[in-house]
């Protein structure tokens, strides 16, 4: 990384090549496996609102066990970009290419919504910044987490149950609250009760919107070392939108920062926050109140 | 048989109207369980009481049918001798209250307890044909659930149930899935009856008149009650047998008897009941009934 | 002792015998007659043409005497008698610029082309009972003046022609029919109109007051509200022209709502609808506001969830007739599935009060 040749994007123009070479060179996560494709593959995301531009020309690479940040202040584009990754929003051109389960390639954009929905109940997630927008408020704890696994077929309540006990340990939940609505829990346990409905069909890909937006500060940890730890036992790989510098700093591999629509930065997370090049990324990592 | 009157169409409704309801009924046949929307026609009786299934019945009668009505199993309820005597007078066809009898067969609420042939059709009275009414109340939303088969969130209730009470609570109107494929209400008849829609020899109809609907269940369809592996759907068993006629496997209605809290059990099926009585059969009350 | 007892149809025919003597009512009273109803219930009489969805005085006048002045009974006699009636064909769209107005008011003008006329309204009357009225005196009579007519033209071209009020877009040569086709959601605006036009006057009227005070508030002004006869026109297909087959007395309102607008757009007023059956001022202009509500999400206003931006729930709801019937159905026999769910209880309750009793143990 120091042979001269500039490997961080300032100029918000995707170059999947040398983001390839790079992460073969110096990434911590297992590479991709001599030539197979990577796990999602983002080109030319353009979404506009009229005349504004909501983001404009992303893309990048996501291999598995892969975790992306995508970090600006609001009005950066991050939301969008993950709305339309997520089919919440129709993007205005770009791809997303999805390797799925088989090896083939998918175009996600294209998909009928048969084959949308299927892939958003079972091989990816989207984690909601307002665990109630992500959560049956009306439905139990144990009747949330299954639902993913009763919609896919399950249909031994005994085993259904299990499952959702199990997970609900795994996210350090009590296990004897699987009967409790969730408008009882607290924002923490709401949050990490929305993490196990979305793991509980094991997805390869989590979309992340804010994870830990609105929690208190000791809570956020929490949650954070445990999302920390599921994604390395489960090998995920993960978009997580935040404005939170310290948030990326503990979950992502790489990061990609957004201002105006457009990626003025992309690379390594440490790297990026230790040594910004781009006046903007400078201007984020030494607003950052040193606590 | 009664002398139609002629003032009015054969069977009430005009033929373009006529034509329209049997089409929607074929299609419905086509795709067992599928909601097909109609344009209903408003009725000389009131939406919610019953229109829907007069509608079907009005459509499918030829003069030569024989009718039979009836409202919670019997057929002397207000509402089956209104709507009997409306097609009396509007058909001129020969109405009957002997289940083997009939041809075709109107009902609010329940299935006769004699089994049917392939010669029948059962016309069912629906109040609200969405089996996913009360989870999602969004139309735009429940029709797309069904197309895509995203029943989900009806298992999650039934899972809920069990959590919360043990077991699956639904006592009447109990969701079935037609055929591996749609899931749909089978109008408020009691879990009891849910069996006799599994590959019936005869056709069923239903219709709701106010929500536009009609669906069926072409005869010797596949039906099943939604359950889970380890808690399979139960019809319920009577308590006791009927206290007129001793019958010990047929829905039977409580009647409150006294003051004092008396209360006797006796068929809901006054056909089934009066015809057991004929029979010879009794049960434990000494009255004969009439 | 029990006896299964027989006998609904003889209580049904008594019961059809003692509601023609309430109808009557006290035999030394003068019988009240269809043209009396008609002549002098002359607004129940349009409120049943006009959610009965037809126009005919003597048959609503009839339909209010049969139902013992229980507007709804009298709605619902009338479309069902409607539903009997074949259909011969679609009139050309009613030219209500042309109609001759008893009464026409505009809001948003003090004056202007074809006069402000109050016609016969109750809007000025001070609300208190008039109990010559009892002693069946009759009135005296009311001036005259020649009358001037003229064009009256829609106060809304005035703002048309400047550019100011968004136009309204064309539609269907052939409108969609809701009682001939099944209501599907979304609706476009003509079927939400038709819907409206028959809908209960009471529920508009409430959505209308809720969007007023803020649930989906879009800012109304009357620009237009006129009551009068419009001629009905039919093309003969053997003939190749229109023929004039009557007349109708329609109520039309035409409300000037909320400027929207952008950088980009020039400001516009928007423009809310109600066209009713017959003399009904506060049905029409409620369904103007009403139809105004419906129409946020295509104008590109925030829904706010209001109940009267809610297409599916009002569309759904508007219906007396409708919800009527189904409100009144829960009277009907429900024992069969009130018996399973009795039994569903008793068996919970003895499942629970068993399981506290091993628990005791």
């Amino acid at each position: 990384m120091t042979d001269g040749t500039d490997i961080r994007r300032n100029d918000g123009a995707g170059d999947a090549k040398s983001f390839k070479g790079f992460c073969q060179e110096f990434s911590k996560i297992p590479g991709p496996g001599g030539e197979a494709p990577p796990l999602l593959r983002v080109s030319g995301l353009t979404r506009r609102y009229g005349a504004c531009i909501g983001c404009a020309e992303v893309g990048f690479d996501l291999w598995p066990g892969e975790v992306m940040g995508i970090v600006g202040e609001s009005g950066s584009g991050k939301s969008t970009l993950l709305a339309c990754l997520a089919g919440h929003l129709a993007p205005d051109a770009g791809q997303v290419l999805w390797r799925d389960r088989d090896g083939r390639t998918r175009d996600v954009l294209t998909m009928s919504e048969p084959e949308r929905r299927m892939l958003a109940r079972t091989d990816w997630a989207f984690v909601h910044q307002n665990p109630r927008d992500g959560l049956r408020m009306g439905v139990s704890a144990g009747g949330n987490v299954g639902e993913r696994l009763m919609a896919v077929g399950a249909r031994h309540y005994g085993r259904i149950r299990a499952t959702a006990a199990d997970w609900l340990g795994r996210v350090e939940i009590d296990p004897g609250r699987i009967d409790d609505a969730p408008h009882r829990f607290s924002g923490g346990m709401q949050q990490r009760l929305q993490i196990a409905r979305n793991l509980v069909t094991h997805p390869r890909l989590v979309l992340m919107d804010e994870p830990t937006g609105g929690l208190d500060v000791s809570v956020q940890a929490r949650l954070l070392d445990l999302l920390r730890g599921l994604v390395r036992e489960m090998g995920l790989s993960a978009v997580v939108v935040t404005h939170d510098l310290a948030v990326v700093r503990l979950l992502a591999h790489r990061l990609m920062v957004m201002k105006d629509g457009r990626v003025v930065e992309a690379g390594l997370t440490d790297q990026v926050l230790d040594d910004p090049q781009h006046p903007y990324t400078q201007l984020l990592v030494s607003s950052v109140l040193q606590v | 048989m009664t002398v139609q009157d002629s003032g009015y169409t054969f069977a009430y409704l005009d033929e373009a109207t006529k034509r329209m309801i049997r089409r929607a009924l074929l299609k419905a046949v086509a795709i067992p369980g599928y909601q097909v929307p109609f344009a209903s026609r408003e009725m000389p009786m009131p939406y919610g009481w019953g229109t829907g299934g007069v509608q079907l019945t009005a459509a499918c009668l030829t003069p030569g049918d024989v009718l039979k009505v009836i409202d919670q199993g019997a057929d002397d309820t207000t509402n089956a001798v209104s709507i009997r005597s409306f097609f009396a007078r509007v058909a001129g066809i020969a109405t009957t209250e002997a289940t083997a009898e009939a041809t075709i067969i109107q009902t609010r609420h329940r299935i006769p307890e004699t089994p049917l042939t392939e010669d029948q059709i059962l016309v069912f009275q629906v109040p609200i044909p969405e089996p996913l009414r009360f989870l999602e109340p969004r139309e735009t939303e429940t029709r797309r659930m069904h197309a895509l088969a995203d029943y989900g969130l009806m298992q999650v209730r039934l899972y809920e149930d069990i959590a919360r009470h043990g077991a699956i609570t639904r006592a009447y109107a109990y969701p079935v899935r037609v055929e591996g494929r749609y899931v749909m209400d089978p109008s408020p008849i009691p879990r009891f009856d849910n069996p006799k829609l599994d590959r019936s020899a005869a056709l069923m109809l239903f219709g709701a008149g106010r929500e536009q609907r009609i669906h069926a269940l072409p005869p010797w369809t596949r039906v099943e009650s939604l359950d889970f592996e380890d808690y399979p759907f139960e019809a319920s068993r009577p308590d006791a047998p009927c206290a007129l006629c001793g019958a010990t496997d047929s829905y039977l209605d409580e009647v409150i008897t006294d003051d004092a809290g008396g209360r006797m059990f006796v068929c809901s099926d006054t056909d089934h009941c009066a015809g057991r009585r004929a029979a010879g059969h009794r049960g434990a009350s000494t009255e004969t009934g009439a | 002792m029990y006896v299964a007892t027989k006998g609904g149809e003889r209580a049904i025919g008594n019961a059809h015998a003692w509601l023609a003597e309430e109808r009557r009512g006290d035999p030394a009273v003068p019988d009240l007659t269809v043209a009396q109803i008609r002549e002098q219930m002359a607004l129940a009489v349009a409120r049943v043409m006009a959610e009965g969805a037809l126009h005919d005085p003597d048959l609503a006048a009839l339909a209010l005497k049969q139902a013992r002045g229980d507007m709804i009974e009298a709605v619902f006699l009338i479309r069902a008698y409607r539903t009997t009636l074949p259909r011969l064909g679609a009139s050309l769209p009613l030219e209500t610029a042309a109609m001759a107005c008893d009464r026409r008011i505009s809001a948003i003008f003090k004056d202007l082309p074809g006069g402000q006329r109050l016609g016969p309204t109750f809007d000025y009357t001070h609300r208190l009972l008039d109990f010559a009225l009892a002693a069946e005196a009759a009135p005296p009579p009311a001036p005259e003046a020649p009358a001037t007519p003229g064009p009256v033209p829609h106060a809304a071209g005035i703002l048309d022609r400047e550019g100011v009020l968004q136009p309204e877009a064309g539609g269907e040569a052939v409108p969609p029919d809701l009682t001939r086709a099944p209501l599907e959601l979304p609706a476009g605006r003509a079927l939400r109109l038709q819907a409206l036009a028959r809908g209960d006057e009471g529920f508009l009227l409430a959505l209308a007051y809720s969007s007023q005070r803020g649930y989906g508030r879009n800012h109304p002004f009357v620009g237009e509200l006129r009551i009068g006869a419009v001629a009905v026109e039919v093309e003969i297909p053997e003939l190749g022209f229109a023929v004039e087959i009557g007349e109708v007395t329609l109520t039309e309102c035409e409300t000037v709502n909320q400027f929207r607008g952008s950088a980009t757009e020039p400001a516009q007023f928007t423009r809310g609808y109600g066209l009713v059956l017959g003399a009904c001022e506060r049905k029409a202009i409620s369904m103007a506001l009403v139809d105004r509500a419906l129409r946020a999400r295509e104008l590109g206003e925030e829904d706010t969830g209001a109940p009267a931006q809610d297409e599916e729930f009002v569309l759904s709801h508007c219906d007396n007739v409708q919800a009527s019937g189904f409100l009144e159905h829960i009277k009907l026999p429900h024992h069969v599935d009130f018996q399973a769910e009795l039994e569903l209880v008793r068996r919970l309750r003895a499942a629970a009060a068993g399981a506290q009793r091993e628990a005791a143990e």
